[in-house]
């Protein structure tokens, strides 16, 4: 409701080096309706230039939201499906995608586990799932925010670029888990430190509100999630497409 | 410094009134309604606006009575309010166990494992019930009574020097603010962490209201009326709006210059970052500019409404808490589309009008009745 408003406003301003998030594949309707959503002014040099290279490296590290139970958890959780809407869209790339991913860390706790992981995987594009766990626990806000700058400082400092990825919406819990001020400090960082942030948020919470998908329904079935998570992946997919493209052409690399 | 003797001023009983709804629609989680509150257009929020009233009002009404029957009778009036928002918040903590212990029997879904683990404290309600009542363990949006019971707590001795010194009380009040941001005071929550509401923090907008109430707010009044003071006041508040865009645009943070960014961010909310002090006070200056004391339609029926919400604001809070619950369950079990939404908050609202005017009539029934009238200035002056 509050967009609505503001996007008003917000078209009389000119834009400046926007990248116009672009369909990446044939993406289902449920999904690119919150596509929209999907904002992000900072180019990814690095992942840029590892396309021109062909061979494209991700580590996705993250808690508990970024699983899904069951057999075929692991294929259909968005990294494996971020993986094959790339796949899509940059054809002739070798994209490959390492996970980190464990249920209840905080973003400290993720911290300490990253370097082994840059060292492992050495990545081009780290994606950092984080906020929930801290929230859950309530870890204080600065020393969230630290947490949070050393990652991204870590992750720089190993040659990668990094997503931050924030919290699910999740009505049910809604009154239980206080995400707000975590999300809102994963913003502030991320304007600080020049960093996308892939607002997992906002686009959940409009799915719910929209009814494209049924967040309160209590099911023990995995379809719903299963969806939930391809479009997430195909949505991430988009964001690093068009972060790519508002990158100047990368060079060719030399032959 | 005596209490300025003149009759309730009705603006401190309508703001109240309206930051007791805003509280209770940005409590509903993931309500479509809340993006009317001030908090989406800038720093500040209605708790900045609950937190300087109730100073305000507890030290005009106890300040009466610490004049009047010296400081331990008023001291004592004082902890018994306390214990009453104590009582009322165990009240509220009780509400909420049924809720989530409802929710935790009733939901299931693969999507949402990690966060359910927020409902593992169920199982040792020995320790969460326990850490509850020793206001460690708060749950989500049951922050604000806790602090105000310790805000109360130690408020005798803060009121016995602004009767004698009140620069000098104010000063302790902004040292106190200072050391916490040096050394990082706070009170400890369980499992981990501070208080949501730093009352080391938070104290400083209780005191500067109670320090407005025993005359701070006469002697200001050359300032607040000064154009230059009420320009700067519109120009903070465009530049608090203008940031606050950018919270909603990414796209938009381009074009904050870093060393902006740098200087603001992060916002505290925790321990009531300056600016949100800063945005509060602004507020504050443009409303006593352009809303007098006397504004005739401040007695009209169309303000009534939000006005008796505020003069029974322990209650209202409470129950708007509660209809908080109550909206998110009715969201959760029933449907969750805007429309929906609207009619709930708007439902809450009139729920909570009509709990007030039924408390006023109380009052006055009780007033008038039979038996010798209340000797209660707690609620004679109206609550604090």
């Amino acid at each position: 409701m509050i967009r609505r408003i503001l996007l008003v406003l917000a078209l009389l301003l000119p834009p400046v080096a926007v990248a116009t998030a672009q369909t990446v594949g044939d993406m289902p309707a449920e999904c690119r309706v919150a596509q929209h959503l999907i904002e992000n002014g900072v180019p990814l040099q690095r992942v840029a230039k590892a396309i021109a290279a062909k061979r494209l490296s991700i580590l996705v590290i993250g808690a508990g939201s970024s699983l899904l139970p069951g057999p075929n958890g692991a294929q259909n959780a968005y990294p494996a499906r971020l993986r094959s809407a790339l796949a899509e869209q940059f054809p002739g790339v070798e994209i490959t995608v390492a996970t980190d991913v464990k249920a209840r860390r905080s973003a400290l706790e993720m911290v300490k586990a990253l370097p082994e992981d840059l060292a492992a995987t050495k990545p081009d594009l780290v994606i950092w799932q984080t906020g929930t766990v801290d929230a859950m626990q309530g870890i204080d806000q600065d020393e969230f925010s630290r947490a949070l700058d050393k990652g991204i400082a870590k992750a720089r400092s190993a040659g990668a670029d990094i997503i931050l990825m924030n919290s699910q919406y999740s009505p049910r819990t809604d009154s239980m888990i206080a995400l707000g001020t975590y999300g809102e400090t994963l913003r502030w960082v991320a304007v600080q430190r020049e960093v996308p942030l892939f607002d997992r948020f906002s686009v959940m919470k409009l799915w719910g509100d929209l009814g494209t998908f049924d967040l309160y329904s209590a099911t023990k079935k995995l379809d719903i999630a299963g969806r939930v998570h391809d479009c997430i992946g195909r949505l991430l997919a988009v964001l690093i497409a068009a972060a790519v493209k508002s990158e100047a052409p990368p060079e060719q690399a030399p032959k | 410094m005596a209490p300025v003797k003149t009759e309730r001023d009705l603006r401190l009983d309508l703001f109240r009134g309206l930051a007791l709804w805003l509280i209770f629609l940005d409590h509903i989680p993931s309500n479509a309604v809340s993006w009317i509150t001030i908090r989406n257009y800038g720093f500040s929020d209605a708790t900045e606006i609950f937190v300087f009233i109730s100073g305000y009002t507890a030290a005009f009404v106890y300040g009466r009575a610490m004049q009047e029957h010296g400081i331990m009778v008023a001291g004592a009036r004082v902890l018994k309010r306390a214990w009453q928002i104590y009582v009322a918040h165990v009240f509220l903590f009780a509400i909420y166990l049924a809720e989530i212990s409802y929710v935790a029997h009733s939901f299931d879904n693969p999507l949402y494992t990690e966060e359910m683990g927020v409902l593992d404290f169920l199982k040792n309600p020995d320790v969460t019930i326990l850490q509850a009542l020793i206001l460690k363990f708060k749950p989500v949006n049951m922050d604000v009574l806790p602090l105000y019971i310790v805000l109360l707590a130690g408020f005798a001795p803060v009121l016995w020097l602004l009767l004698r010194a009140p620069s000098l009380a104010l000063i302790v009040s902004a040292l106190l603010y200072s050391l916490m941001w040096v050394f990082d005071w706070n009170f400890p929550a369980y499992p981990s962490g501070g208080w949501m509401f730093n009352p080391m923090a938070w104290q400083l907008l209780f005191v500067f209201g109670a320090w407005c109430a025993l005359g701070g707010a006469r002697n200001l009044t050359r300032w607040i009326n000064s154009p230059v003071l009420v320009g700067l006041a519109v120009v903070y508040l465009v530049f608090a709006c203008l940031i606050a865009l950018t919270w909603y645009f990414p796209r938009f943070g381009v074009y904050v210059p870093e060393f902006v960014g740098n200087v603001i961010y992060p916002i505290d909310k925790t321990n009531l970052d300056v600016l949100r002090i800063l945005h509060f006070l602004s507020l504050a200056v443009i409303t006593v500019y352009f809303v007098p004391r006397d504004w005739p339609t401040l007695r009209s029926k169309a303000l009534w409404p939000a006005i008796v919400c505020g003069q029974h604001s322990l209650e209202i809070f409470c129950l708007g808490v509660f209809l908080s619950f109550a909206a998110h369950f009715v969201f959760t079990e029933v449907s969750n589309r805007v429309v929906v939404q609207f009619a709930v908050s708007l439902l809450g609202i009139l729920v909570m009008v009509a709990a007030a005017a039924v408390l006023s009539w109380y009052k006055r029934v009780e007033r008038q009745g039979p038996r010798p009238p209340a000797t209660k200035p707690g609620y004679a002056g109206g609550d604090a």
